[in-house]
This record gives structure tokens, C-alpha cells and sequence, in this order.
């Protein structure tokens, strides 16, 4: 197991140094500076702002310093905000980023584990068909539309909940709930399709005929069986959630990554759009390794390391 | 197998306590969030509270750095220089104690400084905190965006200091302030700034704000930074700044004038949807908000609430003489005539924006004799689609040919889109012949070409650097790094050259009119598309609201809630 670990560590370095290297050389293709009244500026001011952020030296020494910055530590400051560290504008504004994508993956995968399984244990019933429905509505809505209503209806009519920005847990309810839908259908299909497919397989029915009570089929082989491609999907999923998503932090005001992100793309913030992209790669990594020893975990059939446990 | 189902059962005890805590947080922080709409509680104290909103997090909290809306407007509220813009949009003394005292026949100016100006620790403001801030300004290490603005002023050798290729680039102890005492302040200017009536209004701008050099020094690269790593001078404080959340400003108990100050605290939460704005301001969140025009019809009958405010930004279309059609000067003639900015106006646009027959907006800046710069000419190149045609033919005969196909160049946004292809079903209705493409580009992309001249119709903006109307009307010259359409006039370029040494104002004003009337009448060089308007809705117990037409967009010390 300590071997895979390792062995994995280095793959995925090797997969950070390609992306950061990729993501560099394409931002340099984007057109115009970082530099806010570019319009306003004369050809001398241009010079003088490229030289101070290291901008006139050709590419390839700009590519360089960069990265021998980064295996420092040294992620350098953005040029929007100040020359403040870029390190420290990721880790002001990823906290609400991930309490939230948490709270949504969270609450997301519990109901639709329930709707999941409720509909395959009940094939073709009314459970069955409210679930299918809902998960249908859950992936083709996008979420921005629930939380526009969300927002609207539950804020400014009903006056239950604030209807935006980010003061305390009951800020939270909103735009978790607006996250969570997705996660609730996604899980909800894939849990239902794969509870029917296990359900069908012989060693069910010889569960079954071995006398075992329906709670421990249910639960000991089906669930556990049907569990790894929910896993397999959920694990994307809860990054995608966590590292900030732009459009429903940007509708409930919340202060988190993802509108940074975006942002530091169309004002050309080189230092913002590497550290960001390289974090987003490392989440991305880490959550599938740990979905790689998951799955022995589950299933003791899928042995990743091959060792003799 | 057992290890897993307790690990399954712990999971759900986790979740369950993070709903509940979620939960109980409901009933235990409400009262905080309720009360403050926008006057505390009356019984328990008086503090006068406002809500605001703004659309980006602060860029720079450095009066120097600051190049942008948000940040210009925190420094205009919590910094404070020479001169401040007044409600009615004048430079007033503030930092300064009376009026300079001229040397040199006008082209030295002696300031005294207010003895109880004081930053927030109790230092004194000294004479010296401008000389050390107004040479950053000017360094090639600050190299911030807006160190144009000391060329604007006219400060004696500003355009030297900045010019890489000059000797004196980058010596900023050459620059044109000096501190006589600590209350004593001389500013030399390379002209007489008689021939600039806009200097005293330049000078409240904030990159000429002073700072405290041994605070400054201290904190280093973390200057400015957070809230505390900053000194105020000016009516309010940064009491609180949450990146990318909001931040809070409270009344300065050390500004010299704070009895005037009336608003205490002012909260200012950051929000980029409009919708979730509005919702705010529905749920007294927020005590004022721009509106768009998707929303002015919901609210334009509600005349306690709802203003429009005139800006000073002007959108016309770039012609670029380049091309063959668009060097004709008939053909531009009838392009700019032959739609209706009217109804882009009242109909796309719907938010208080007006339909611009010129360059220089209206309602910008009074001349010599208290008259708008509009006055003397008012609309130029206005006519019907009739004439228009009439023009077109002419024009088409003129270049031998029946058809013309241009490009216009646009921005990317929504009701930028919207608008271009009003224009385009107007022009190409009304010009037979004429084919209009639409090229929408990002931002950057869009700049880029406009730079190489590779566009032949372009969608632009632009909005005053300083208030007079030069900031418009210099743009055109020919070689002018802003002129990006290959129009060049040597009748026009003489005037203006002219006017930006006059010193006999009224003369001055004439030249600059006169040169407006040739740019547009006489040669269609651009076609004015409007003078943009900003829609607001105002809870109707907040009174005193005025936005500068430069610099910071408010001063929150004239503001009140009633």
C-alpha cells in the first residue's frame, strides 16, 4: 500500500509539472496585458508596468523564473490586487468555497443515496417514478435556476432565510441547497441504476436462498456492490463543489474562489490563474487517489497495489 | 467489515451535527442581522448606519495604486489631499488651510496646511507626507497607471520624471514639491496653470493624497494591504475589510471636521449579480443600488426610490479612415445620421442615458461664464434618415460603387450585442447598399485591434480623466496615441494646440468648441452614439447622494440618512 502511495506521489507530480506548464504557455496566447485602463496608457507607462512585473523578458525566461519561484514556494503577488501574495488570496477565499461544497456534497450525496436505492428496492413504483423525475429535472436544470428561485421565493417573499451574502451558518442553507441538487440527481441516477444491476446478479439470489434476512442482502451485497461507481463520480464532483463554483457564489454573494478564478482569466492576473489552476490540479489528484484506496476499501476485489494484504 | 459500518455510522453523526449546528445558528444570530437596516434602534443609541453595495472587492487600498472605481472611491472617502469635490462637483480647500499663495507669476503655488489635520495615530499630516507621496507617484518602482495624471497637472517635470527616454527619467527629487516647513507646501508648475482651470479639481484627485513616509516605510510591502496596515486622514475609516466579502467604514474621530460627518458607519457588502442586488435592496439589505435596464420599468414609476444619474461617459463609433468607404466624408456624414439614437436610447438602453450628438457631454463642466460647454453649438450632425440617404448616394457615386460591406467592431457583452444590431438594421435600411457585419471581441482582443487599426467600425467609450473638457477633445490629434482611426485635421489640431496654452479662458473655451465642431459637423470623424446614465434605486430617508462626474464616484460626508 505504502509502494502505491509513493509510486502514485511521483505520477502526480509529474501530472502537476505538465499542467502548470500547459496552463502557462496558454495564458501567454491570450490577448492584451493584465493591466486595468490599458486603453488610458501610453506606450511608455506600457514599458514601464511590463518591466516592473518581468513581462518584457521573452517567454521562455518568464516560463523559467516562474517555476523555479514555484518549487520555492513562491507562487509570486497578483497584479489586480496590489501585489498581495497570491498564496494568501487563495486561502482567504477558498474557506467559503469548501464549507460550502462540502455542506452541498454532504447533504447532495445522503438524499440521494436514499432516492437511489428507495427507487431500486421499489422498480416501476411511485417512489421509483418522483425520483427518476426529480433526478431527470436535477441534472438538465441548471442550478443558477434554482437559485434564482431559491432566492426569490424563499428570501424575498417568504423572508425565512437571507436571501445572499455571508454571515453565519443560516447564510449557508441557499446556495448549498441550489449546489446540492445536482449532486442529489446524479447520485440518485447512478446509485438506482446500479442497485438494479447488482440486484439482478446470482450471488443476490443466492444470498437470498441462503435464508439471509432482506436488510443484510440489502445492505451487506447491494448497497456495498452498488456503491463504487457512485463513488467513482462523486469524488470529481465534490472538487468541482469545493474548490468554488463560479455562478452560485457570484448569485448569493459568496466570497469564495471560483468568481476569482474567472475573473483573473478575463484580466489577465497571470500569478492568479496559475496558482489557481495548479490548485485546482492538486485537489484534482489527491481526491482520485483517495478514491483509488477507497475502492479497496469497498471491494476487496479491486486490489490497487496487488501486495498481499 | 465491522471497521466499516462504524466508519458508516460516524460519517452520519458528522453530518447530522453539521445540520443541526446550522440549524441552531438560525434562532442565536438573527437579532445582529435584523436591526440595522439603516438607523440603529432608536432607543439605545443614535448611530446613523447605511448599507451599500459594490461590485468588486477593493483593488487597491493604496491612494497611489488605486485606478479604478472602487478603489478611488474608498480613497476619496478615508484619504484626503489638498482640495475635495464639494456637492455641487467643485474643488473646496481641505487639507490645505486657504487658498495657495502665487509666486513666479502664477506658476508657483504656496499651500499652508491645516494645522489639525491628523492621521489616525495622532501624527500630524506634514507637508513632507505630500513631497514622499507625490514622488512615489511619479517612481519608475511604484510605476502606478495613474501617474499621468502629475503631466494633467502640469507639476514641473511630471512628463520628464516619466519619460524613459529623458534624462530625468525617474528622478523624482526633481519633481516640481517642496516642503518649506511642516505646514508649508510648494508646488511648481512647468506652465502657468492659468491655461488650466481644472488644476485645483486635478489636485483633489487621489493620487495626489499625502502619506505618512515613516508609516509607509514600516510596513513595507504589506502597505495597504489590510485594513490596519493603512493610515487615514480623511472623514471615515477602514474599520473592517473581508477580501472579496466587504468591508466597513466608520466615522474618523480624529478627522477635523467631523462634525459634519454625518453617517457613522457605513457597510458596504460586495455583490456582482444585479438580481441579488435588488433582492437586497427589496429585503433592506441595502440602501441603494444600480439598476439596469431590465429593471427600470419595474421601478420607474416609484419616483421616491428611483433616480437617474447623467455620467460623463461618452460612447460613439470609431470610423476608421483606413478604409477606402469610411475615408469618404460623405459616406461617415450619412452613417452617423442615418439611425435613431433616440430610441437606443429610450428603448435599449432605458436608463437614463441620452442620445449624444456631440463629444464633450453635457452637463460635465461649466465654462468661463457659468455655461455649458454645450450651449454655444448644441447638437452637431443631426439630421434625419432622408438626409442620411441623400449623403450616401452622394458618397457611394463619389467612391463609383453601388455596395459597401464593413465590420463593426464590438464588445462582448449582452446589450452591447443588442445595440450594434439595432444599429445595423437601422443603417442597413436606411443606407441601400450598405452591409454592416458585427464582430464582437473580448475586452483585451477588441483594444489590440483598435491599436493596429485593424477594425473599420468600432463600438468605444470614454470617460474624462480630469474635469475639463481636454480630456475629450485632445484625444483627436493627429499622432494622439487615442486617435486609433487614422483621422487627422490640421485645422483641428492648430486649436487645440492653441487652446492648451491659452490662458485667457474664455478664448480657451471657444478654441475648444470650435475644434469639437470641426470633429463632428464639419468632418464626421466619429459618430456619438450616447452619454451613458446610471439608474439607481435609493431608499428615500437617504439624502445628499451626489456622484462626482471624476475621481471617486462619492463622498460620503455630505451623505445623510433623515
Amino acid at each position: 500500500m505504502v509502494r502505491f502511495v509513493l509510486k502514485r506521489m511521483v505520477y502526480m507530480l509529474i501530472t502537476l509539472f505538465i499542467i502548470s506548464s500547459f496552463t502557462f504557455f496558454l495564458m501567454k496566447l491570450l490577448p492584451g496585458s493584465p493591466f486595468n485602463n490599458e486603453e488610458k496608457l501610453t506606450a511608455e507607462q506600457k514599458v514601464i508596468l511590463n518591466e516592473k512585473y518581468g513581462l518584457n523578458d521573452p517567454i521562455p525566461v518568464q516560463y523559467f523564473n516562474y517555476m523555479s519561484n514555484l518549487v520555492k514556494g513562491d507562487a509570486g503577488v497578483s497584479f489586480q490586487y496590489d501585489n498581495r501574495p497570491v498564496s494568501t488570496m487563495i486561502t482567504e477565499r477558498i474557506g467559503p468555497s469548501a464549507v460550502l461544497g462540502v455542506e452541498a456534497t454532504i447533504f447532495g450525496t445522503i438524499i440521494g443515496l436514499i432516492l437511489g436505492i428507495a427507487a431500486a428496492l421499489k422498480q416501476n413504483s411511485a417512489i421509483d417514478y418522483v425520483s427518476s423525475l426529480f433526478a431527470v429535472l436535477g441534472i438538465s436544470i441548471p442550478s443558477f435556476v434554482f437559485a434564482g428561485v431559491l432566492q426569490y421565493y424563499v428570501g424575498v417573499k417568504l423572508d425565512w432565510l437571507p436571501v445572499a451574502l455571508w454571515d453565519g451558518p443560516k447564510y449557508h442553507v441557499l446556495p448549498a441547497l441550489s449546489l446540492s441538487v445536482f449532486v442529489i440527481a446524479t447520485v440518485a441516477r447512478f446509485m438506482r441504476t446500479e442497485m438494479l444491476e447488482v440486484l439482478g446478479q446470482d450471488y443476490i439470489t443466492t444470498a437470498k436462498s441462503k435464508g439471509l434476512k432482506s436488510i443484510v442482502v440489502i445492505w451487506k451485497h447491494t448497497i456495498r456492490n452498488a456503491m463504487i461507481p457512485v463513488v467513482t463520480i462523486l469524488g470529481p464532483l465534490a472538487i468541482n463543489l469545493i474548490t468554488g463554483t463560479l455562478i452560485i457564489e457570484r448569485i448569493f454573494a459568496v466570497p469564495g474562489l471560483g468568481y476569482q478564478f474567472v475573473g483573473s482569466i478575463t484580466l489577465n492576473d497571470y500569478p492568479v490563474i496559475m496558482a489557481t489552476t495548479i490548485f485546482y490540479s492538486v485537489c484534482f489528484i489527491v481526491v482520485i487517489l483517495i478514491v483509488d484506496i477507497l475502492y479497496g476499501i469497498i471491494d476487496p476485489r479491486i486490489r490497487v497495489a496487488g501486495g498481499k494484504e | 467489515m465491522k471497521k466499516s459500518k462504524w466508519s458508516l455510522l460516524l460519517t452520519i453523526v458528522l453530518v447530522l451535527s453539521v445540520f443541526l449546528s446550522a440549524c441552531s445558528g438560525k434562532n442565536g444570530k438573527d437579532d445582529k442581522a435584523n436591526g440595522n437596516a439603516s438607523e440603529g434602534n432608536g432607543s439605545s443609541s443614535k448611530e446613523k448606519v447605511l448599507n451599500l453595495l459594490d461590485s468588486s472587492e477593493i483593488p487597491y487600498l493604496d491612494n497611489i495604486m488605486a485606478d479604478d472605481s472602487v478603489s478611488l472611491n474608498v480613497a476619496n472617502n478615508v484619504y484626503e489631499g489638498l482640495y475635495t469635490l464639494d456637492d455641487k462637483d467643485q474643488p473646496v480647500l481641505s487639507g490645505a488651510a486657504e487658498e495657495p499663495q502665487e509666486k513666479d507669476g502664477g506658476k508657483t503655488w504656496v499651500f499652508k496646511l491645516r494645522d489639525d489635520a491628523v492621521w489616525n495615530n495622532g501624527e500630524k499630516v506634514t507637508a513632507n507626507d505630500y513631497v514622499f507621496a507625490w514622488r512615489k507617484a511619479v517612481a519608475k518602482e511604484t510605476a502606478t497607471q495613474y501617474s499621468f495624471i502629475y503631466q494633467v497637472a502640469g507639476i514641473l517635470n511630471a512628463d520628464k520624471i516619466l519619460n524613459p527616454e529623458d534624462k530625468m527619467y525617474n528622478k523624482t527629487d526633481q519633481l516640481g514639491v517642496k516642503a518649506i516647513d511642516d505646514h508649508t507646501l510648494e508646488v511648481k508648475f512647468a506652465a502657468d496653470p492659468a491655461s488650466k482651470p481644472y488644476t485645483k479639481a486635478v489636485l483633489s484627485f487621489p493620487t495626489f493624497y499625502p502619506q505618512n513616509e515613516a508609516f509607509v516605510k514600516k510596513q513595507g510591502k504589506e502597505f495597504a494591504l489590510e485594513a490596519d496596515k493603512a493610515l487615514y486622514n480623511g472623514p471615515y475609516t477602514l474599520s473592517k475589510w473581508e477580501h472579496e466579502k466587504g468591508w466597513q467604514l466608520k466615522k474618523n474621530p480624529k478627522y477635523w471636521d467631523k462634525n459634519n460627518v454625518k453617517v457613522d458607519t457605513i457597510n458596504v457588502n460586495v455583490v456582482k449579480e444585479e438580481a441579488t442586488r435588488i433582492n437586497l435592496f427589496e429585503t433592506g439589505k441595502a440602501d441603494r443600488t444600480t439598476i439596469s435596464a431590465e429593471y427600470v420599468d419595474q421601478y420607474k414609476d416609484k419616483k421616491d426610490i428611483f433616480s437617474t444619474v447623467p455620467e460623463s461617459t461618452l460612447f460613439f463609433l470609431r470610423m476608421n479612415q483606413k478604409n477606402k468607404a469610411l475615408a469618404n466624408e460623405n459616406i461617415r456624414h450619412a452613417l452617423d445620421m442615418g439611425w435613431d439614437k433616440k430610441q437606443l436610447t429610450d428603448v435599449l438602453l432605458n436608463n437614463g442615458s441620452v442620445p449624444a450628438y456631440f463629444l464633450v457631454p453635457s452637463k460635465f463642466v461649466n465654462g468661463p461664464d457659468g455655461s455649458d460647454f454645450r450651449e454655444k453649438y448644441g447638437d452637431l450632425n443631426k439630421g434625419d434618415a432622408k438626409k442620411a440617404k441623400e449623403l450616401w448616394e452622394k458618397g457611394l457615386k463619389e467612391l463609383g460603387t453601388k455596395k459597401v460591406e464593413l465590420t463593426l467592431l464590438n464588445y462582448d457583452s449582452d446589450t452591447a450585442q443588442k445595440d450594434a444590431q439595432f444599429i445595423k438594421n437601422q443603417l442597413e435600411k436606411n443606407l441601400p447598399g450598405l452591409s454592416l457585419k458585427i464582430k464582437p471581441q473580448p475586452f483585451k482582443q477588441k483594444l489590440k485591434l483598435e491599436e493596429k487599426l485593424d477594425y473599420d467600425i468600432s463600438y468605444a467609450g470614454w470617460g474624462p480623466d480630469y474635469p475639463d473638457p481636454m480630456t475629450f477633445v485632445d484625444m483627436f490629434v493627429t499622432g494622439s496615441p487615442h486617435n486609433e482611426m487614422n483621422y487627422s485635421n490640421k485645422k483641428y489640431d492648430d486649436l487645440i494646440k492653441k487652446a492648451s496654452s491659452e490662458t485667457d479662458l474664455k478664448k480657451r473655451w471657444a478654441m475648444m468648441q470650435d475644434a469639437e465642431k470641426i470633429l463632428i459637423q464639419d468632418d464626421a470623424a466619429i459618430s456619438p452614439m450616447y452619454q451613458r446614465g446610471l439608474a439607481y434605486i435609493t431608499k428615500p430617508n437617504l439624502k445628499n447622494v451626489v456622484n462626482h462626474s471624476f475621481g471617486g464616484d462619492f463622498s460620503y460626508k455630505n451623505w445623510d440618512v433623515k
